[in-house]
């Protein structure tokens, strides 16, 4: 994978196709996976900084037959982006909860539907 | 890479959320096979256990209760696609001022990388540098980052679990364990049918292993590739596999609300609790070096103990969220079943 400027661009496409979901579709469960596409997208950007060519997972290897100093990646964007994973998940079962309570209390997921609602009441 | 746009785009076009949910979770997958290739195998890990497992099983809960169909025709939505097409074109624009990836001299890797990848070895004895750099030298990040995970389960909690409690005492609807009509027709719990053997036998043999597993990842994360997070988001799906095949009830049984409560805090404590012990020895909050004579010998006790406080956090707050969307379900069938009546 060494050309260039490919990897931001794959990220661009996601993040593009994402954030259109987010503003496109009405549906509210729509919008939280268009937002989950959002953020792995930016996961992809983080990991695609932190690689270096020619370089290995950032674990130390104890006996290096060619007696050259391994090439580590860089740890730092994984360490940001495990933890955001995880911190993602949880944010999104927190919107899918109130999409749930959203549901219950309108009836309708559908964002257009609930405004009429709101604009007829 | 190509796989992952086409994934995408499928997302967005599909009508139907199951299929929807189905292709995020292989786009999720995808991505982890890409960290693979891309060195990131902690990263690579989490994805394929969160974004592929575990997020699946929340997204299916929720269309369980909310219904799986949009309503209106596919269309085209001019305003958004332009905004989108100028972003893009902006973003575009940016990566030719982008370092080139994958370059060793690029800025990246030239501020505090050098000093994490150079010093960790010897200063923390941990051979995997991301375990290292998460636990100890970024401690007060990941200490965050457990608090979040922790206000999020409660939060989850506390949406989805206010109307039952009133309801409970309103018109007494608690679906009781004893009574067999724990809401088959419908609802998550009544997944677990008796009559699946297939299922219950290769999810009898496979939990086991599953725990067993996410011990493995839990306690040899300072070596390879896992850790707290990983292991927590594996030990809960163990736990939410057995409450899918064999009924939430049963799920109940090994470990129920209140226990998932008392784990949930308790690891925060212990990752707080930690911390302030290392002030209380003499060292600054979650300065591992005093926990023990030796400064290495510290920074394993106090990786060990802080990654198991996580693992804790995380497993207890992926079963609280579990266990809240499905005892939902189970409350509206119960609903819906007495007003048949």
């Amino acid at each position: 994978m060494s050309f260039g400027f490919f990897n931001y661009w794959v990220f661009i496409i996601l993040l593009m196709i994402g954030l259109y979901t987010v503003m496109s579709r009405s549906n509210l469960v729509k919008k939280m996976i268009g937002l989950s596409l959002f953020q792995i997208s930016v996961f992809l950007f983080y990991i695609s900084m932190g690689k270096i060519s020619g370089g290995t997972a950032p674990i130390v290897v104890e006996n290096i037959t060619d007696g050259a100093a391994p090439v580590y990646s860089n740890p730092l964007p994984h360490v940001l982006i495990l933890t955001a994973i995880v911190v993602g998940i949880a944010t999104t079962a927190l919107g899918l909860s109130l999409v749930v309570r959203i549901r219950e209390s309108f009836g309708t997921i559908d964002e257009e539907e609930i405004l009429e609602m709101k604009d007829g009441a | 890479m190509l796989l992952l746009i086409a994934g995408t785009m499928a997302v967005l076009l599909v009508r139907n959320l199951f299929v929807a949910t189905m292709l995020l979770g292989i786009v999720s997958f995808t991505m982890a096979l890409i960290f693979i290739s891309l060195d990131a195998v902690d990263v690579a890990f989490t994805e394929a256990a969160v974004g592929a497992g575990i997020s699946t099983v929340l997204y299916i809960g929720t269309l369980a209760l909310v219904g799986s169909q949009e309503k209106d025709k596919p269309r085209f939505a001019a305003g958004p696609m332009v905004i989108c097409l100028a972003v893009g074109a902006v973003l575009y624009y940016a990566t030719y001022e982008m370092p080139r990836f994958g370059e060793a001299d690029n800025p990246v890797h030239t501020h505090v990388a050098p000093r994490y990848i150079e010093d960790s070895p010897t200063e923390i004895g941990v051979p995997n540098m991301v375990t290292s750099v998460l636990a100890s030298y970024r401690g007060y990040d990941t200490f965050g980052e457990t608090t979040v995970i922790f206000t999020a389960g409660i939060g989850v909690l506390l949406i989805l679990r206010q109307r039952r409690r009133r309801k409970n005492e309103d018109d007494e609807t608690d679906v009781p364990l004893d009574e067999g009509k724990t809401g088959r027709k419908g609802s998550l719990s009544g997944l677990g049918s008796e009559h699946d053997l297939i299922p219950h036998v290769i999810a009898k043999l496979l939990i086991p292993f599953i725990f067993v597993f996410a011990l493995y990842v839990q306690f040899h994360g300072d070596y390879g590739p896992g850790g707290g997070f990983q292991a927590g988001v594996i030990f809960a799906a163990g736990i939410i596999l057995y409450a899918l095949v064999f009924s939430l009830e049963y799920a109940r049984h090994v470990i129920n609300e209140k226990a998932i409560l008392l784990l949930i805090s308790a690891g925060v404590l212990l990752y707080g609790g930690v911390g302030v012990a290392s002030m209380l020895l003499g060292g600054n909050f979650l300065d591992y070096n005093v926990l023990a004579s030796d400064p290495v010998a510290g920074q394993h006790l106090g990786i060990l103990l802080v990654e198991l406080g996580v693992g804790i956090t995380v497993t207890a707050a992926m079963l609280a969220i579990f266990y809240a969307f499905v005892g939902r379900a189970d409350l509206i069938a119960a609903k819906a079943e007495q007003e048949n009546n």
